[in-house]
């Protein structure tokens, strides 16, 4: 029992990831298909992963909701906002428009979900410039630095920022284009050499934790 | 009342419940915020279904013969073990799959990609070949691939490195390149702080330039009504908020 409970995923782990390092190697039709099918099931597989998580919120805000805890009617919302979502969207085949019409899911997703994603997101525009206003301090060299950069790029970045500092847009793009990605890819080149030693970890079963606690 | 200007009316009053959060957090805020996590999970289960089971399974299986397609179903399905306490530790093959897999796939192509072409894009050459005359130097810093740039962009994933990777004591030399790799990192954190910010700007822009259009009187002018009505509800909550004694902590 052990075999199958601990050392047997381990197995796969190794076969697949060595199975899946070598196909890169191989550039033949077989191993293009096999590349082609394997991203088919990884989708297919992530699907089932949702189910994990969406069952994971539909029992907490149950519990919630059957519990009349604080603020159990907001669960409420929830819950009917994500059922309702789901009958419109079922009921129009997940389709937003059928002919150029818009259906009644693509009415829930122009006037409901666009919006109130995009006036989430909106509104940190005023804590980012709250927070920047309350902790933006050149207390040392490097704080400066950080300041004139985000203020230069910043007005860089519209119309009026280039009026009053003409020289400001091209600045700004040659810190976005030069500097940063200079950064960026100093960062990139970091993490990637972190994601391939774990990658080697997870395959030669040195990090296990990705197949959870629990009994044996 | 025609669904678009039913459609401008709600998208009106949600854009202005989730500003409601400007004053502070309110009931109307908190209704928004749940309404657009229900409305955005349901909206992501459906296009799951649509994409997965619909176009990667149902329709393969059926219309093509695709019976390999079910080795991954029931991969997917031994996940849902996980809620079978006896049977929970099936889950670690789909788990293992998976894993697997994405390490595997990773390996050779993050090397490729985001090694081997980044450090390529890095070490270019210092002096360019301008015809038969020889070699030149650009110095247009408003050109990413001019030569000035070439250096500055070494210069800077170098220091960088070398301030994140190189575990010797930052002193003499040292100090003053790990000082250098410093002095990029800040720069392109102010970067990236100012185009996220311009970025929620645009955002809020859009939000705005929405608003602006629902308060014609095409649509029966939504925003103005709505924005009445949200003040009206936030001083009838604040009041009633004033007149009930503080909660005991």
């Amino acid at each position: 029992m052990i075999f199958l409970r601990r050392q047997l995923p381990i197995i796969i782990t190794l076969i697949t990831g060595l199975l899946f390092a070598g196909q890169y190697y191989v550039p033949h039709p077989a191993s293009e298909q096999m590349l082609t099918s394997a991203t088919k099931w990884m989708q297919i597989i992530g699907g089932f992963a949702l189910i994990l998580g969406v069952t994971s919120l539909f029992h907490q805000h149950a519990v919630k909701i059957g519990r009349q805890e604080a603020g159990w009617g907001y669960s409420l919302v929830l819950y009917v906002a994500m059922l309702g979502t789901i009958a419109v969207g079922l009921w129009a085949n997940g389709k937003e428009s059928v002919d150029g019409a818009m259906t009644a899911f693509g009415w829930v997703y122009n006037f409901m979900m666009v919006p109130l994603q995009g006036t989430m997101f909106a509104i940190l525009a005023f804590f980012i410039a709250s927070a920047a206003y309350r902790s933006f301090r050149a207390r040392s060299r490097e704080a400066a630095v950080l300041l004139v950069a985000a203020v230069i790029v910043m007005m860089g970045r519209v119309p009026l920022g280039e009026y009053l500092i003409p020289l400001s847009g091209d600045l700004s793009s040659w810190i976005l284009n030069v500097l940063n990605s200079s950064v960026r890819r100093a960062i990139l080149i970091g993490v990637s050499l972190g994601a391939i030693a774990l990658s080697f970890k997870i395959i030669f079963g040195v990090e296990r934790s990705y197949l959870g606690g629990g009994k044996e | 009342m025609d669904a678009t200007v039913f459609g401008a009316w709600v998208a009106t009053g949600l854009t202005l419940l989730i500003f409601s959060f400007l004053y502070k957090d309110t009931p109307l805020f908190k209704f928004a915020e749940h309404l657009y996590v229900g409305v955005s999970i349901g909206y992501t289960i459906v296009k799951t279904y649509d994409t997965v089971i619909m176009h990667l399974i149902v329709k393969p299986i059926v219309e093509n013969g695709e019976f390999a397609l079910l080795i991954p179903v029931a991969i997917g399905m031994l996940m849902l073990t996980r809620y079978v306490p006896k049977a929970a530790w099936m889950s670690r093959y789909a788990f293992a799959f998976i894993v697997g897999m994405g390490s595997g796939l990773a390996i050779p192509r993050t090397i490729s990609s985001f090694i081997l072409k980044q450090v390529e894009d890095t070490i270019r050459p210092l002096l360019s070949m301008a015809g038969p005359d020889g070699l030149t130097f650009s110095m247009n810093l408003l050109n990413p691939a001019s030569n000035l740039n070439a250096i500055i962009i070494l210069l800077g994933v170098s220091s960088v490195l070398f301030y994140f990777f190189f575990s010797i004591e930052h002193s003499g030399v040292g100090k003053a390149v790990a000082r250098t790799g410093i002095m990029f990192l800040m720069i392109a954190f102010g970067a990236a702080f100012g185009y996220t910010v311009m970025a929620r700007m645009s955002l809020l822009i859009g939000r705005l330039t929405d608003l602006i259009e629902f308060s014609d009187a095409s649509y029966g002018r939504p925003t103005l009504w709505l924005v009445v009505v949200t003040i009206g509800v936030l001083v009838v909550l604040s009041r009633r908020a004033q007149r009930e004694p503080p909660q005991e902590s």
